[in-house]
This record gives structure tokens, sequence and C-alpha cells, in this order.
């Protein structure tokens, strides 16, 4: 072809840029999903590479006549002199040479944060000495930075040296630490018993976990598509049972286990009579993420079996298979990619999740679990928290890939299009007895598991006293229940307006625009979906504890509700995403372009016209990201302060007590919001939303 | 009835050009070629051809939702290459219609006048202005999913009606009607574009459309431009063999040009001599466009034929007859009350010399 297409994309670019509102939308969009998802991850990723070299140096005064500056506790200079002192370094180790470095006041350069190994003893950060008699001395320290143009001279701030201490300049010395890029951390974490051990649990429990759910899911899909069931209210039950986990919050399933099948467990004392039970481990997970998860394999394959051709099953019938041997030959097979894909997802959930193990798990430690006890627990090992993080991500990443582009792929390749024509339901009792009465010994059982938590929190001493009181409700609300119910609601209510915005916004962008960044704000927005809560959490703490690239710049947000908002909005993004893109492939593109053609700019389109038509999706996008926000835990739980109290963070430290009613308390209060939300979603849907009517026009 | 306040544009495009890659083979290629056109201000001109043969490409370019990779393209004199859509004095009206499903009738009209800041009193008069002149005065609160088929193109084409724009486009806007009603809304959206005298641009690929609404035709094949020119001139003299087929039905006789005669050329068929108008000079081996509808068939005549297939079709009767080698499908219009020839019958065809067309081949 003689002409390249240097002109239409010239023009392209023009006609681009002339549109300032897509532009400027775009380019905060970017910086946003750069920022705030893919720069964690990248710093979790640099923090696994990452190595630090530890140096000794002695310290001694070089240069006379200028005054070392003493800075008081309360950051006031003692000495007012301005000039740089500079010390000599040398180091005991052989080889590293002697370093002439001036100590700086608190004025001058800023150059990226201490890389000392920053001891932290409460929230004041010690610089590590060592004395002439090998003895470590901690020095408060605001902060020791390494000054950009110089390298390997450091300089103190703040209080550099107290005469308190009652140390000699002559005395001390500073350990120094070097960056290095190396991968060891990988080695170090994979000799380490405990990673090791909660990596093969938590394959073992996402395997487990993967089958339970595929044997229920499937059991309760086949009976909806196949079977006759006679009675509605065994229909409505299935429903409900199988809607019921997915607007629960996470952790009511295992809170009720522990209080049916517990060491006081009503079941397992009461009724069977058993005083020594353990529920709590593998198995105890494994059967609480099974009913969790289990919902999300039903949708999925009833979705596939409905769309298998019932002709194909009655022609293996018609030539003598039996039914078992059609669904082994015929159904099966068909449904092979399927069930393959739903696997994976519940496989993914399972791994990712984590107050379940958190509550359950006793001793049983997930990924998940021991990267929060690294942080929170008494080691305080970041970088192996970052490591492992790194290690949870690869897998749920790989993991997720291969279910979206090998299986889904896969299974809509093997059913797609639908039947031809009505199924005739199987009315034969020797396989409608069975199997509906299996179903509803689940649907049963699950339901038995939601009463208990309101009980639980009803009953004055679960496993001794069964009388009703609402001493755990006052318990509750002295000590700060109420605080902690404001604080979840209002973060929750600022973040699902502006993920509703901004999956829908993004949606737009990626169905209906054609622009460069294209495709990165599509993987950005598919990855948030890949990545576990705990893994964003950690990424969240090495990104933003001392700010972007540790500059001190958006310092300020780590610790608010801000980041926690943030963090909500992530999570709930690709929820919104998904669910937006999908509205918006229905739409005409016609029509959109006809509002362009008209005259309206990019803005102005979204606003009058594409907004408008997915007003549903939106609004039921806002409920979702409500709930999801405020059911949250696992990203949360890492970066939420004193400051601020959230139900579910609440509930996990009540759990960890022991303090089963109180936690009951709560968790019988947010199902109550959740259920409200959902409540009110269907509702306004109902009477209020457009899209039935829209439908019926576009194609 | 709305007077059209502005006066309408005229469009030229500048030898433009749009290259597409092709999704299988990676290759680029010309969707659009070297396409140069100018319209007069006020004219109807249609954009015909097959499907993938550049028209749509071409609209779309004019209207600024695609960018020409060469050329110009001048709205009104201006240079419109860099403009985006929406700052384009032009309106479409599409395929599918893209009416907004969540608005009622007026206020989809009254959209584009609303973005342009007009005042409310204005607006209600143009609306009620537009929607009388599209006959749908009585309709302005239904939403537009309780429309028929009909009257959401009426809505579509009042809605880019009436921001007056400087050139109206027409993407196949009669594709999704039913035979009957597309030839009524042809008529109407001639008789509109004529009262308000604007400049229209017009996609189809229906031949019959395009020749009962246009005042030109742009016939188009593989990106490039086969043939323009008025209706009768693209029927009666079409350039090649490709319009000559694409517009209607048509025999193609192979001849000799011999000589000759006053205005007409004297060319051979089968050895039988037979007069064309022609201004050509040549000598030598070419081919004779004929209708259907232009040939007679008769006991005696020009050339002999014998007939493989005789059916009535209500206003003609349709033959195919053999000449020669070539077969010859004839339309005689209302055969009654003359000879009907049945299958394997020997006769003769004629045609007037003006009606037959010469082309080179």
């Amino acid at each position: 072809m003689p002409v390249a297409r240097s002109q239409s994309a010239s023009l392209d670019r023009k006609k681009f840029f002339g549109d300032p509102v897509l532009v400027i939308t775009i380019i905060a969009l970017i910086i946003f999903l750069a920022l705030f998802i893919l720069y964690p991850l990248a710093m979790l990723l640099m923090d696994s590479v990452l190595v630090r070299d530890t140096h000794l140096y002695s310290i001694e005064p070089l240069v006379s006549g200028e005054k070392i500056v003493y800075v008081s506790e309360k950051g006031e200079e003692i000495s007012d002199s301005r000039s740089p002192v500079c010390v000599k370094l040398t180091s005991p180790t052989e080889g590293i040479e002697e370093k002439i470095v001036p100590l700086y006041n608190s004025t001058g350069l800023f150059a990226g944060r201490a890389t000392m190994n920053d001891v932290e003893k409460g929230n004041t950060l010690y610089l590590k000495t060592v004395n002439s008699k090998d003895k470590a001395v901690y020095i408060a320290l605001d902060q020791l930075t390494q000054v950009q143009e110089v390298p390997q001279t450091y300089r103190a701030n703040g209080r550099v040296i107290k005469k308190m201490d009652g140390i000699e300049l002559s005395d001390l010395c500073i350990q120094l630490h070097e960056d290095n890029w190396t991968l060891d951390a990988f080695p170090r974490i994979f000799s380490d018993y405990t990673f090791n051990n909660a990596l093969r649990n938590t394959l073992l429990l996402g395997c487990l976990t993967g089958l339970g759910s595929l044997l229920i899911g499937l059991l309760f899909a086949y009976v909806d598509v196949y079977v006759h069931i006679r009675s509605r209210m065994t229909k409505k039950l299935f429903d409900v049972v199988s809607l019921l986990p997915v607007v629960s919050p996470p952790f009511v399933l295992s809170l009720s286990m522990m209080l049916l099948f517990g060491r006081s467990g009503l079941i397992t004392r009461m009724v069977l009579g058993i005083y020594d039970s353990d529920i709590y481990g593998l198995w105890g997970i494994t059967i609480v993420q099974t009913l969790t998860f289990f919902p999300v394999v039903y949708l999925m394959l009833k979705g596939l079996l409905k769309n298998i051709d019932p002709s194909m099953e009655e022609a293996a019938r018609d030539m003598g298979a039996s039914r078992w041997k059609v669904f082994t030959t015929v159904t099966l097979p068909l449904l092979l990619p399927g069930l393959g894909n739903a696997f994976l997802v519940t496989f993914i959930e399972s791994v990712a999740d984590f107050a379940n193990p958190m509550i359950i798990g006793g001793s049983y430690d997930t990924l998940a679990t021991t990267i929060y006890l690294r942080i929170t627990g008494g080691t305080y090992d970041i970088n192996g928290a970052s490591a492992m993080a790194v290690v949870l991500l690869g897998l749920t990443l790989v993991l997720f890939l291969i279910q979206k582009y090998v299986l889904e792929k896969k299974t809509a390749a093997t059913l797609t299009g639908k039947a031809s024509r009505g199924r005739m339901l199987i009315e034969d009792k020797s396989v409608r007895y069975p199997l509906t009465v299996l179903c509803t010994a689940v649907s049963v059982f699950v339901i038995l598991m939601y009463i208990a938590v309101p009980f639980g929190a009803l009953f004055k001493l679960w496993g001794r006293d069964y009388s009703l009181s609402f001493k755990w409700f006052e318990q509750m609300f002295r000590e700060r229940g109420w605080q902690a119910f404001k604080d979840s609601f209002v973060l929750s209510i600022i973040a699902a307006p502006v993920t509703a915005l901004l999956s829908m916004i993004i949606s737009y962008l990626v169905v209906k625009r054609k622009f460069k960044a294209k495709g990165f704000i599509e993987f950005v927005s598919m990855l948030a979906m890949a990545v576990p809560g705990t893994v964003l959490g950690v990424g969240f703490i090495r990104g933003f504890a001392g700010g972007v690239f540790r500059t001190g710049f958006l310092q300020g947000i780590y610790g608010s509700g801000l980041i926690l908002i943030i963090v909500f909005v992530v999570r709930s993004l690709p929820v919104g995403t998904r669910s937006g893109i999908s509205a918006l492939r229905q739409i005409d593109k016609s029509i959109e372009e006809s509002a362009y053609d008209m005259g309206a700019g990019s803005g102005k389109v979204f606003m009058t016209v594409t907004l408008p038509l997915i007003k549903d999706s939106f609004f039921s996008g806002l409920v979702t990201t409500f709930v999801r926000s405020i059911t949250a835990i696992s990203a949360v739980i890492l970066l939420v302060t004193p400051r601020f109290l959230l139900i579910t963070c609440r509930i996990n430290e009540y759990a960890e007590k022991g303090e089963y009613g109180v936690a009951c308390a709560y968790a019988t209060i947010l199902i109550l919001i959740t259920y409200a939300a959902i409540l009110i979603m269907n509702t306004v849907l109902k009477y209020f939303g457009t899209s039935k009517k829209i439908k019926g026009e576009v194609k | 009835m709305a007077a059209n306040k502005k006066e309408p544009k005229g469009v030229r495009l500048d030898h433009i050009s749009k290259i597409y890659k092709d999704p299988k083979t990676g290759k680029d290629f010309y969707a659009v070629h070297d396409v140069a056109l100018d319209i007069e201000p006020g004219s109807f001109v249609t954009l015909l051809g097959p499907s993938g043969c550049g028209k749509t490409t071409t609209l779309r370019m004019i209207a600024g939702f695609e960018s020409p990779d060469e050329g110009e393209i001048y709205l009104g004199g201006e240079p419109i290459n860099e403009l985006t859509p929406n700052k384009r004095d032009t309106a479409m009206v599409f395929q599918s219609y893209a009416l907004f499903p969540h608005y009622n009738v007026f206020d989809n009209v009254a959209y584009g006048l609303r973005l342009r800041k007009v005042p409310k009193d204005e607006i209600q008069e143009r609306v009620t202005n537009i929607l009388k002149l599209v006959e749908l005065s009585d309709m302005e609160q239904r939403m537009t999913n309780q429309l028929s088929g009909g009257q959401q193109q009426r809505v579509a084409l009042a809605r880019a009606l009436v921001v007056e724009p400087g050139v109206l486009l027409f993407d196949e806007p009669l594709s999704n009607l039913d035979a009957k009603l597309r030839v009524q809304m042809r008529t109407e959206i001639r008789r509109i574009q004529q009262a308000l005298g604007i400049t229209a641009i017009y996609v189809t690929h229906d031949q019959s459309e395009a020749m009962a609404i246009s005042d030109n035709i742009i016939l188009m094949k593989g990106g490039v431009i086969a043939q323009m020119g008025s209706p009768t001139e693209i029927y009666y003299h079409p350039n090649s063999e490709f319009v000559a087929d694409f517009i209607g039905e048509c025999n193609f006789l192979p001849c000799t040009v011999t000589g000759r005669e006053g205005n007409d050329v004297i060319a051979d068929v089968y050895g039988h001599p037979v007069k064309v108008l022609s201004e050509r000079d040549k000598i030598g081996s070419a081919e004779i466009v004929l209708r259907p509808e232009a040939i007679e068939i008769a006991d005696q005549g020009q050339l002999p034929c014998k007939v493989e297939l005789s059916c009535f079709m209500g206003s003609y009767q349709n033959y195919h007859v053999r000449v020669g080698d070539t077969l010859v499908k004839i339309a005689d219009n209302c055969p009654i009350g003359r000879k009907t020839y049945q299958v394997g019958d020997e006769a003769y065809i004629s045609f007037r010399s003006e009606c037959a067309h010469l082309l080179a081949t």
C-alpha cells in the first residue's frame, strides 16, 4: 500500500485532543488506575527483589570549628549553626571504604525516606547505632535520608544526637543500609517453613473448596434445570439459599459454624453430645467456603445447562442409554470446560478469602492470613509479607488468566446459542426424590446457619444459658458500636457513587470509544479482579506508608479515611465495570453517534444519553458497591487505623477474643443493613427502572 | 411550513481516500480511493453501490466519524478535516434511527436545539413546525418505542432537520422498513428535501430508491467512483458492464461495429445488422446494452430468437429468449391482447436505436 495511514492518524489525534472533557477524563482515569492498582502491586514486586545490605560505620567528627546541630525533643534547634557538620565514617567491616559525609540539619534537600533499618518503637523512628562496647544504642530520629546528588552520603534530620543519651560522638557507629536488587527474597521465603506450610494449606483448601462447590453447585443446577419440582416452596427455598451467601457478609457462616458445631456448639454438644468437637482448621474452612461459593457455581452452570439442546440427550435416550449414561456421556462432557471454569473461579475465591480462614482456621494458616499475621503480629516482617503477597498474587493471576482466556473461550465455544425447545423435566421418582431431598437438606442447613447468628446475639451465653437477652447488643453499643456503624456506613456510602460512576465511565470508554490507552484501562480494571484483598492491602502499605515512592507525596492519605474509600472503590470497580460493559454492549452505537453528530461533546453525550440508558446498571452497581464495601475486610483490615472503626474489623476482633455474642450482634445488624440495601435496590428497579422499556426497542 | 433560514451548503470532496487494515490478512487496503466530488448546494445526491463499496465510509468521513487518509473535505467552501462531528454543520439520519429511547418524541427532536442553547419559545416553535412537516404533530409526548417503524423514521428525520444543518446525511435510512413503507417514505423524504431546499447526501444499496430520489447518483465500486450522473444518464448510458448490471436488469449482446449511419452506428449481432445510437467511431467488437423493457418480441423484427422461458408476472410477460449464444431477458409490458409466445417458439426481437447503448469491450 503506497500511502501510510498518517493523515487519518493525525486527524484522529487532533479530533481526540479537540475534546478536552474526554482527554481529561482519560488522563485522570489512567492516573487513578496506575496510582491505586498498578503502583501498589509494583511496589510489592520491588520489595521482593530489593534487599538491604547492612554496613556499620563509626562516626568521627572531622571538621572542627563547625558545631553539631543538636535538636531538642520538641524539634527546636539548640545550636543555630546552618552549615553541615561532616563526619568520617569508618567501617569495621573489611573492604568497605571510609566515607566522609556531612550531617545536615533539618533544612535542605529532601531525597527519599530513610534507608536505615527503621527500628520502630511505637510511632517514633529510632536510629540504631552501636557504641564502642558493642552495645546497641537507639537514637530517636525523625528521618535519615540519603542525599541524591552525592551517593553514599547521609544526613540526619531533626534530633541527631542527644546529649542526654550520654554518648560521645566517637562512641557511635552508624548502621547504614544499601539497596541491592537481588532475587534472594524468594529462596528465603521458599525455605521458610511458615510460608511453605501456608502455601500448601492454601492450595489444598482451594482444591477442596473448588471440588465441594462444584459438586453442590452442579447438584443444584441439575435439579433446577432437569428435575420437575412439584412444590413451589421448595423452588423458592433453593432460590433464597443460592442468593443468601452472595449478599451476606463473609464471616457469617464461620460464626454460625462455630455456634452450631464448635466446642459448645448447639448441634455437636446438645444434639450429638460431643464435647471435644474440633471444627477449627481445614474441614471447618472447607465447609464454610463451600457453602459460601457454591451459589456462584450454581448460577454459572445453570446458564450452561439451559443452553444444552435437549434433543441431544433425547437422542441418546432413544438409542437406549440410561439416565445415568446420558449424564456421563452427553451432559457431562458438554459441560466439562464450564466445570473447569467454575472450579477455577471458586479456587481463586477460596485462595483470596481472608475472613473465613481468619475466624475458623485456628492454626490452619493460609497465605492470606499468614501475610496478615506477618504484618500485624509481633514480628512485623513487611519484606517477608511482601514476598508472600507476590507469590499469592502470581498464583491468582495465573489462574485468572487461564480461566479468562482459555476456559471461558472453550465454554463459549461448546455451549452457545439457545436450546431449540423446552426440556422434558424428569418426573421419575427414583431420580426426583433423592436429588430433591439432597438439595433440600443443603438448603435447610444453610438457612439454619443464618438463623444461628441472630440467636447467637440474643442468647445470654451460648452453650450454657439459652435465655433471651439484649446484653450483647448493649455491650456492642457500649464499646463504641455506634461509631463502628457510623464509620462503616459513611465510608461505604461515599465509596458507592464514586465506584458506580467510575465503572460506568470505564465501561463507556472501553465499549464505545477508540483511543490508544484503552488497552491499558481495560487491562488494569480487569487485573483488579484477580488481586486478592490481602495483596492489595499490603501493596497499599508498601506504596503509601512513606508516600508515593517514599517521597512523602500523598503520605497524608495513609491512615486516613480516604485510603479506605479508595480501597473500597478499587475492590468493587471490576464488578461494576463488568456489569456496565454488558449493559452498554446492548446499546446501539449509533445512538451515541447521533448525539455526537447533533453537536454534543463527549461529556454531554455521556451525561444525556449513555448514563440515562444504563441507569439500572448504574443503580445496581451503586448498591452492590455499597454492600461489598460495608462487608469488606481483607484489604481494609491491614489499613485501618484506630481513628476508624469498621464493623467487619470489629467482628473479627471480637471473634478472635472469643466474644461470639458481640460478634453475632454486629453480624446481625450488618446482615440487616445489606438486606435493606438490596431490598431498596429491587424496589427502585421495579418501579423506576427504565431498561425494560428501552430494551424492547433496542436490538 | 418551516422555511429554511440558512443557506444550504455545498460539499466538496477533494480526492479523498481512506485506508483500512484487512482484519484477516493484516494488509492495508483502500476502502475509499481518490474520490473527488462536488455537490451543489440544495441538491440531492445519492451514493449507491453494493456493500463494501465505500459509500458509508465516505458518508461517515463527511460526518466526521472517520478521518480521510488523503485529501480534504470542504463544507460550504471551508475545510473541515480537523473538526469533530459535533462541530460540523451536518446532521445524520441513521440506519437504525438511533432515537434516544429515554426521551419522548418532542425531546428527541429538541435535543440538538437544546445543545445549541436556543431559547425555549423558539425550540417549542421549531419542533412543532418540523413535526408538522413530517406529519407527527399529535405524537409529541409519545415515547419512541410506542411508534411504528415509519413514525420512528420520521422522528429521526425531524431531529436531523430541526437543527437546519448545512448538509443532511442519510445512512441507508429506509432499509429497516417494509417494501411498501419504503416507497412511501422515500417520496416523503424527497418532498421535504425539496420543500426546505436543503443539501442532502444519501447512502443506499437499493438502485430503485436511488433513482426515485436523487438529482444525481454516484455509483461506487471497490472504493472508487464507477460513474456519476443523473438517474436517466446512468440508466441509459452506463459506462461499464458493472454499472449497467447494477442499475436494473440488463442484457448484453456481443456485436461488431461495422459502420455509421447518421447518429447511429451499424453493428452486427450474430450476422444480423442493428442500429444503436452512439457517437463511437471505432470499428470493431463491442457490446450492446439493452434493458428488458426496451425489447419487443414479435413474429417479425431485427434478430431471430428462440423462447426458453415464458412466464406471466402481472404487469408484464417475462421471456427468456436465446439470440445466438446469448440469453436475453425481455419484459413485455401490458401483454394482454398481444400474442403470447410459448417455450420453444421461434420469434424475432427488435428495439429502437436510442434505447440501446454501446459499450466498448
